[in-house]
């Protein structure tokens, strides 16, 4: 069993301002990454500050387990007046995953950018790399609505950016990043009119605050417009279905590093949200919320799960099918939100953990086989375990756990998930989970049947092995989720604190 | 570590290093197929060490590891799962002999792979066999399944594609589908998956939730082959012969009634199983199983979809037999698993050796081969006497110890499904022999051998080896059924009126 405290060393300095270093250090590296003079010297502040911010984030999961919840106030302005950031075991869970996964990208990034990204624009590319970073890091710390909105788009924005670049390697990359961009906004709009309402029925943006003041108040129309506009919002970021229309396109057509960012963080952050605003910030129990969770949200998920899983089943380019599952996947995720008890959360909390880093891993290993061979249909991906066999071992760890295989992440994710959703005694959700693994086994199937049983196609550029800067990460990540499926108490002891924290009688 | 936790770690280990050592040596196919044979000497040693071990009441333990609080990586050995480790570690080494001439016989491609895929194989076997609860044997379940799919796709025709699919798809699906819920249903019942004596359900579900977990569980072991979920076995008859005789008799097909028999006796336990109305319903199941798969059996013309057929209905036996628990089902059940393995590998390896010497593979070719291959027709005609169940062979003892508890529970349709089997087997299996070895006059030219030399020395050893074993294990019955009588768990309601 690991003992957090243990796995990091900071100062008592570091320490008491962790929360605020894990945002702004990213954030000044954006900086100095957009005004470096090479693209090597961008690279080396993006992994430095990147590293940074995942050993804050480290620190503030530590400071999360032992205290509960950390509360860090910005600029001395006590909540409600000001902003507070507040982070709990969910957050510091979220933030450890958001640290890690950008760490490794970021040094993943070094060979994959050359390969993908107009010289001309790497500098400002790290510069928009570290931005999505700290944004997302800043979603999931703060304990304010607004703010919350703040850093949303501060990632969304260097989110379409870096979409866009993706256009050196894949023309559709533009059409993708617009796409995005129009659905992004209109989420991220939905999301500011919710805040609105909220303000306008409770008079406070501080989450705590508001949570406080709602509890008392009758269900007003406005705070339930409220809730519908932030819920919609935040659901077109967190792509769950049908507001999924942007996802495809953008992890299809962008640079591999960021699917890999955006397959592991993005749409984790939204939800984490969400179901921030549905468990803590809204009262749980009234009839609106109970009705919004059976009948939309179960119903909404079931149907992504299945619908994307047969989408991703007859898709013909590899990202598109990856890309596919992780919206079927969300589903998943979000059927164990819908049975809303701690059990529930918690397996909802450790699956997105392990999508997240299988995600990556498949999305990394796909760059790192893109340095060599072009490819994007799947056929173009036959044999390839031949000539890059590390990397498709490395893709292949990631598509076991996808699939649910036993000793990785994924198969405790799943179990969790299942005996959640029997312990409920929603046996149709488990159903529903069960039926979605057979399809994820279906696709997952053809994929490595053709990297590792099909020869290659006569003429077809040679894949080759990616270099020791690309392996490394990769095997990193691979390796995680077989250690979490060995050993997962890590993720499973913050999972389990942040779930339980949400359903605590409160005074 | 104390001896039986080294014994596990031998018995998980060796076959694995031995996967590992295989692939090394590849280049060089008498030192591998040196080390297969002394590896499944090392594992049958391990495995009889671990059976003597549990006799003596001092079963092997070892815990690996815990993912989560709750679900752990453990392994315990008892009188059934050691039965079955010795049973496929002896096999295996019987299997690798004859695989040698089959696949020399035939210069078969890849030969590497298929010896390292069956080592992968035996790994998962000893895992499921020794597995301490059921999240540990669905683990080694799939791993199973897994080795096993590059064996029955071996000869990489888009017909052995095309089987290999069914066969994925039926069994990881089922056990994706079924057993698995399953599992994850009997945890969050009783918030563990442990094999406990006397069954870990017991006073925890009423009778619709025991009946629902039953199910899932039972026929999400797809393996067993209990019919609707029978239609992979056929199809996977497009593997090479030794495939067929380790995945019928020894490997695949035992793992799923064994992981049934494991279910019945330490997840539900006696009191529990027949006051469920499914474990009726799965009798009745068992009862169509037996009798369907025994007709299907009698009009297949190729030898080796006669025996698929043939045993999809003996596993029906061992799957109903573990619904009878009260009576001496399991013991029943356990002793058929065996017997019926020792039986079936023997026809299966026939049947390879046949093919290999004269490429015949329909039964209306092998008339009076009896005179070409007297020795593997002998041993065909003993091992077909074995499967229908008449003295001196063992698999009587099963039969009669199963019809004994069949008629205890008063269930005369399984009883009756069971006399009719026995007639059917008599009627598709005995006439291959006899018409091999006493061609009634008038027969056409017998088949020449398309081998120089007939059917390879070590193919011969192998056949007759096993065929001894049928009779062998006839005299042995009394000691196995008393070994393991503890799986039985006596309750109070034993005994009782």
């Amino acid at each position: 069993v690991i003992v957090l405290e243990t796995l990091y060393v900071a100062t008592p300095v570091l320490t008491a301002q962790a929360p605020i270093l894990a945002i702004v250090i990213p954030l000044l590296g954006a900086c100095a990454a957009a005004m470096a003079p090479s693209a090597r010297t961008a690279w080396m502040i993006s992994v430095a500050a990147s590293l940074f911010g995942a050993w804050m984030a480290l620190a503030v999961a530590g400071e999360a387990m032992r205290e509960g919840v950390l509360v860090y106030v910005l600029g001395g302005f006590d909540p409600p007046m000001g902003i507070a950031l507040r982070i709990d075991a969910m957050g510091a869970l979220m933030g450890l995953l958001i640290g890690g996964v950008g760490t490794l990208a970021a040094v993943f990034s070094g060979h994959s950018l050359v390969a993908e990204v107009h010289a001309e624009k790497h500098t400002l590319f790290q510069a928009g790399f570290l931005l999505v970073q700290a944004g997302l890091v800043g979603l999931v710390f703060t304990g304010d609505a607004f703010n919350a909105f703040v850093f949303l788009e501060v990632s969304s924005i260097g989110t379409y950016a870096l979409v866009a670049v993706g256009e050196k390697r894949d023309r559709r990359a533009l059409p993708a990043a617009f796409n995005y961009l129009i659905m992004g906004t209109v989420g991220a709009t939905f999301y500011v009119i919710g805040v609105g309402f909220l303000y306008a029925a409770t008079g406070t943006l501080n989450m705590v605050d508001m949570a406080a003041r709602l509890a008392t108040l009758d269900q007003s129309m406005a705070v339930q417009a409220g809730f519908a506009f932030v819920i919609a919002g935040l659901g077109v970021k967190a792509a769950m279905f049908p507001l999924h229309g942007w996802l495809p396109g953008a992890y299809a057509g962008g640079p591999s590093l960021i699917s890999v960012l955006l397959a592991a963080t993005a749409t984790k952050a939204a939800i984490y949200l969400m179901v921030r605003f549905m468990f803590e910030v809204f009262p749980q129990g009234t009839a609106f919320g109970e009705a919004f969770l059976t009948w939309v949200l179960a119903p909404l998920a079931a149907a992504g799960a299945i619908v994307c899983s047969v989408q991703a089943v007859f898709a013909r380019e590899l990202r598109r099918m990856i890309a596919f599952s992780s919206v079927a996947q969300v589903g998943f995720i979000f059927l164990g939100v819908s049975l809303a008890n701690a059990d529930g959360i918690s397996a909802s909390l450790f699956y997105m953990v392990a999508h997240g880093l299988m995600k990556a891993t498949m999305f990394m290993a796909l760059g790192a086989l893109a340095l060599s061979i072009g490819a994007r249909r799947l056929d173009d991906f036959a044999g390839v375990a031949r000539e890059a066999p590390w990397t498709a071992v490395a893709f292949a760890v990631g598509a076991a756990s996808l699939v649910g295989t036993p000793l990785t992440m994924g198969f405790l994710a799943k179990w969790g998930l299942i005996e959640a959703a029997i312990a409920s005694g929603q046996v149709w959700i488990a159903a529903v989970i069960a039926a979605g693994s057979v399809l994820t086994v279906i696709y997952v199937g053809r994929m490595i049947e053709a990297m590792f049983f099909r020869a290659p196609s006569p003429g077809a550029p040679r894949a080759k092995e990616a270099p020791i800067g690309v392996l490394a990460p990769l095997l990193v990540l691979a390796g995680l989720s077989i250690w979490f499926g060995l050993d997962a108490s890590l993720p499973e002891q913050l999972s389990q604190a942040g779930a339980a924290r949400l359903f605590e009688v409160r005074p | 570590m104390n001896m039986g936790e080294l014994l596990i770690v031998l018995a998980l280990g060796l076959p694995l290093f031995a996967a590992a050592v295989i692939y090394a040596v590849g280049r060089m196919p008498d030192v591998r197929e040196t080390l297969t044979l002394v590896s499944c000497i090392g594992l049958a040693v391990v495995a009889i060490s671990i059976f003597v071990r549990v006799g003596q009441g001092q079963p092997p333990e070892l815990m690996v590891t815990q993912p989560v609080p709750g679900l752990s990586i453990a392994f315990r050995a008892e009188p059934l799962g050691a039965l079955f480790a010795v049973m496929a570690s002896v096999l295996w080494g019987v299997n690798s002999l004859f695989s040698i001439g089959y696949m020399r016989g035939r210069r078969e491609a890849n030969q590497t792979r298929f010896y390292m895929c069956f080592a992968i194989a035996m790994f998962g076997v000893m895992g499921i066999a020794l597995a301490a609860n059921l999240f540990t044997l669905f683990i080694f379940y799939e791993v199973l399944t897994f080795a096993t799919y590059p064996l029955v796709t071996h000869a990489g025709t888009p017909a052995a594609r095309r089987g290999g699919r069914i066969y994925l798809i039926t069994l990881v699906g089922a056990s994706v589908l079924l057993l698995l819920p399953g599992i994850i249903g009997v945890q969050a019942v009783a918030g563990s998956t442990s094999f406990v004596a006397g069954g870990l359900l017991a006073g925890r579900v009423d009778a619709v939730v025991g009946s629902v977990l039953l199910l899932l569980l039972v026929f999400g072991a797809a393996k067993a082959a209990l019919m609707p979920l029978h239609g992979w076995l056929p199809a996977a008859m497009v593997a090479p012969a030794p495939v067929s005789a380790l995945l019928h008799a020894v490997a695949v097909v035992k793992a799923g009634v064994f992981t049934v028999l494991k279910v019945s006796a330490y997840t539900f336990g006696p009191d529990l199983i027949t006051s469920l109305p499914a474990a009726t319903w799965i009798l009745w199941v068992g009862a169509a199983t037996i009798v369907i798969a025994s007709l299907v059996a009698m009009t297949k013309d190729d030898l080796k979809a006669r025996l698929a057929w043939s045993t999809v209905g003996q596993l029906a036996y061992i799957t109903s037999a573990a619904m009878l628990p009260m009576a001496s089902g399991l013991v029943a059940g356990g002793l058929h698993m065996v017997f019926h393995a020792v039986a079936k590998i023997t026809l299966f390896m026939c049947a390879g050796a046949i093919y290999v010497a004269t490429g015949a593979s329909r039964v209306s070719e092998m008339g009076g081969l009896g005179r070409r291959m007297p020795w593997v027709f002998t041993a065909f005609l003993v091992a077909s006497l074995g499967i229908v169940g008449l003295p001196p062979m063992a698999a009587m003892w099963s039969k009669l110890l199963l019809m004994t508890a069949a008629f205890a529970g008063g269930h005369w349709v399984f009883a009756a499904a069971l006399v009719a089997s026995s007639l059917l087997g008599l009627v598709y299996l005995l006439p291959i022999a006899f018409r091999a070895l006493f061609p009634p006059l008038g027969e056409p030219a017998v088949r020449e051998f398309v081998r120089p030399g007939g059917t390879p020395g070590a193919s011969v050893i192998a056949v007759c080896a096993t065929a001894a074993g049928c009779i062998v294990l006839f005299f042995l019955a009394d000691g196995l059924a008393n070994y393991l009588a503890p799986i039985r768990a006596v309750t109070i309601m034993e005994g009782a009126p």
